[in-house]
């Protein structure tokens, strides 16, 4: 096999949810009444942008093969945190940024830590974390309120040069910034190492601890990124439990629909986001479509469901029935 | 075997005989239990009144009923997600049934259980059947109950308060002094003991906990086995949903939201490995009314919201890192 379809089998994950992502994208823009204008993008890359973010944070942790319910948590406090301090001149508001940065990592690494020198197991440790992030949210906002600084927030959910969505920008920089590097680096290779056999990449001397923690401190950096692009959407900071577990199951739901495996090992960042924007898709077609505000949630439901199902298809393929409990 | 092992049997083996037998982690269970009960007797000397004890244990039945279920399908190494919506939808239904008329009335219970086993069966078929991972399937499921449970409570008027017979079953009396929910917790719990202690059923559920593999090569229907206990952990999510219809006295939307994270740190708190297989069921019950009380004290004290999620977070860490960690070795 030549190098390119090594390294087509490589993102089969990714382009699968790629191609999930046009299809749905395709008949949501071909039945929108105003087809794709500036704003239909504007307005629909604002919506995935934030969770594209969480599904990110979560791709990270799943391809080490662990889990991270707290996402959605992480993502509710640091939109508490940025705003009371993402406000005031732009040098209290650069300081703001990296205070709401560097709690998201914060959260992050105890998770790590718990998971990896604590021992306990992820999804347990990061239910737990997860009520005290939540804990900490309600104590600085126990109202909705706040405000942030106005023009940060309207130049980042704004237009690029009247027509290029900022926000896409913005998680492309993100991309560039903190996937890539990580992905080609020896943590990130150990952390696909750790996810698709950690026995054997412990004993081949890859470094696990390091990958692994590494992967739950990005989640934590990386879901305050989402919680702070909140908090320039919305100019307040609310502390909504609904909101919260809603963001972290439909995390799991975007990486599932981006093509990382959650046997850890396989999938990458980017898949995830198409994942995400795919998800929030379903939403906006059923507003194209005219469907009752009351089915939303069960269509949405449904195509989380069949989505999933067209996973089961390898197993059609299978051989020999042990195959099933690999 | 490691030295830490053989030192924990040695320390077990000096232990007197009734005691030699029972998990460490159920022991300490236990014991964090009546740490409690002393915390809160120094705060209000109602704690140790029988009151006081009892209404805890009704409280606490409720989520007992669930965690039953939750435990079967943990032991499997698997976890059910779906648990706030199917309750929600149990009671729901169970009501909506009685509102239907006389017949309804007769059936409500029996109707609410039986939604539950339903989805409970999907969840089943796509862990078993389809190998797709029980935390997707069980998302998926209660992405959909929800779709389900929004649509007939806003598309029609609902009938949401709870007939007589569900108030009967949670805060009726048969035997002067015990609340029923009770009774049906400790009959969930009766059968629970029973259906893994002595019938193949539960059994297998350990084999395939410990090794899916294996238990499959030595001619256990695993696939089966799996559909079965999702079925049960349904049936008993919509149950607690109609016991709690009946206490509340009525179904709300998502009054099962509070009911998931308890009921999984009830059955890892009680010593079930959450990779499955290993696990008992006294663990279990510990565990809940360990849960149950840590709320209630929390609740007495006054504290708020906010304070009372972290301290349960802590509280949950701090025993898991007590007795609840994975093997040092790699």
């Amino acid at each position: 096999m030549s190098e390119w379809r090594y390294w087509l089998n490589e993102q089969r994950g990714t382009l699968m949810g790629l191609a999930i992502f046009l299809l749905m994208f395709g008949v949501y823009i071909a039945n929108h009444p105003a087809g794709l204008t500036v704003n239909v993008a504007q307005t629909a890359a604002n919506k995935g942008v934030l969770l594209a973010f969480i599904a990110m944070a979560q791709a990270m942790v799943v391809i080490t093969a662990g889990i991270d319910l707290s996402v959605g948590m992480i993502f509710v406090l640091t939109n508490c945190i940025a705003s009371w301090i993402v406000v005031g001149t732009p040098m209290q508001t650069a300081l703001g940024l990296a205070g709401v940065l560097l709690a998201g990592t914060i959260c992050g690494a105890i998770n790590g830590l718990l998971v990896i020198y604590g021992r306990l197991q992820p999804i347990v440790a990061t239910i737990a974390t997860g009520a005290i992030y939540f804990g900490l949210a309600l104590l600085l906002r126990p109202f909705p309120g706040g405000s942030v600084n106005e023009d940060l927030a309207d130049a980042l959910t704004g237009r690029l040069f009247g027509t290029i969505p900022s926000s896409l920008v913005g998680l492309l920089g993100i991309v560039l910034l903190v996937w890539l590097p990580f992905r080609s680096s020896e943590i990130g290779r150990a952390a696909y190492a750790a996810g698709s056999s950690e026995a054997a990449a412990f004993m081949s001397g890859v470094p696990i601890r390091r990958a692994k923690l590494a992967a739950y401190t990005l989640a934590g950096l990386l879901a305050g990124m989402g919680g702070l692009f909140l908090t320039f959407f919305t100019y307040t900071g609310e502390a909504a439990y609904a909101s919260g577990s809603g963001y972290t199951l439909w995390s799991i739901a975007a990486v599932v629909l981006g093509g990382v495996s959650l046997y850890g090992g396989r999938g990458s960042a980017v898949g995830a986001i198409f994942g995400a924007f795919a998800a929030r898709t379903t939403g906006d077609m059923l507003f194209v479509f005219d469907v009752d505000p009351l089915w939303q949630p069960l269509l949405q439901g449904i195509v989380l469901l069949i989505a999933i199902s067209i996973g089961a298809i390898g197993l059609l393929r299978v051989r020999n029935r042990l195959d099933w409990f690999q | 075997m490691t030295e830490a092992t053989e030192n924990k049997m040695s320390f077990r083996a000096r232990l007197p005989a009734p005691f030699r037998h029972v998990d460490p982690a159920v022991l300490i269970a236990f014991g964090c239990i009546l740490l409690l009960l002393l915390l809160g007797s120094l705060y209000s000397s109602n704690f140790l009144s029988p009151e006081y004890l009892l209404q805890q244990l009704k409280v606490a039945s409720f989520l007992g009923v669930i965690a039953a279920g939750m435990m079967l399908v943990i032991l499997l190494g698997q976890i059910d997600l779906s648990v706030p919506w199917v309750m929600t939808m149990g009671a729901m239904m169970a009501c909506a049934a009685a509102g239907s008329g006389s017949i309804g009335t007769i059936l409500a219970i029996p109707f609410g259980i039986f939604c539950g086993m339903v989805f409970g069966l999907l969840n089943g078929f796509g862990v078993a059947y389809m190998r797709i991972p029980s935390m997707i399937v069980t998302l998926a499921t209660n992405v959909v109950v929800q779709g389900l449970m929004v649509l007939y409570t806003g598309g029609f008027s609902p009938q949401d308060s709870a007939p007589k017979a569900m108030r009967w079953l949670a805060t009726g009396f048969i035997i002067p002094g015990v609340p029923n929910a009770i009774l049906v917790w400790a009959a969930v719990s009766a059968a629970m003991v029973f259906l893994l202690m002595r019938t193949t059923f539960g059994r297998a559920v350990y084999g395939i906990g410990n090794s899916e593999r294996a238990a499959y090569l030595s001619g256990i229907d695993t696939r089966r086995v799996i559909m079965i206990a999702f079925a049960v952990s349904g049936t008993l999510s919509a149950f607690g949903g109609v016991l709690l219809a009946g206490y509340a006295s009525k179904a709300a939307q998502a009054m099962g939201d509070a009911y998931l994270l308890p009921s999984i740190a009830a059955v890892v708190l009680g010593g079930t490995s959450i990779l499955g297989g290993r696990g008992s069921y006294l663990g279990t019950v510990a565990g809940v009314i360990l849960i149950t009380l840590l709320q209630s004290i929390l609740s007495v004290m006054q504290m708020p919201e906010a304070g009372r999620q972290i301290v349960y977070g802590f509280v949950i860490i701090a025993m898991l890192l007590l007795y609840g960690r994975a093997p040092a070795n790699q």
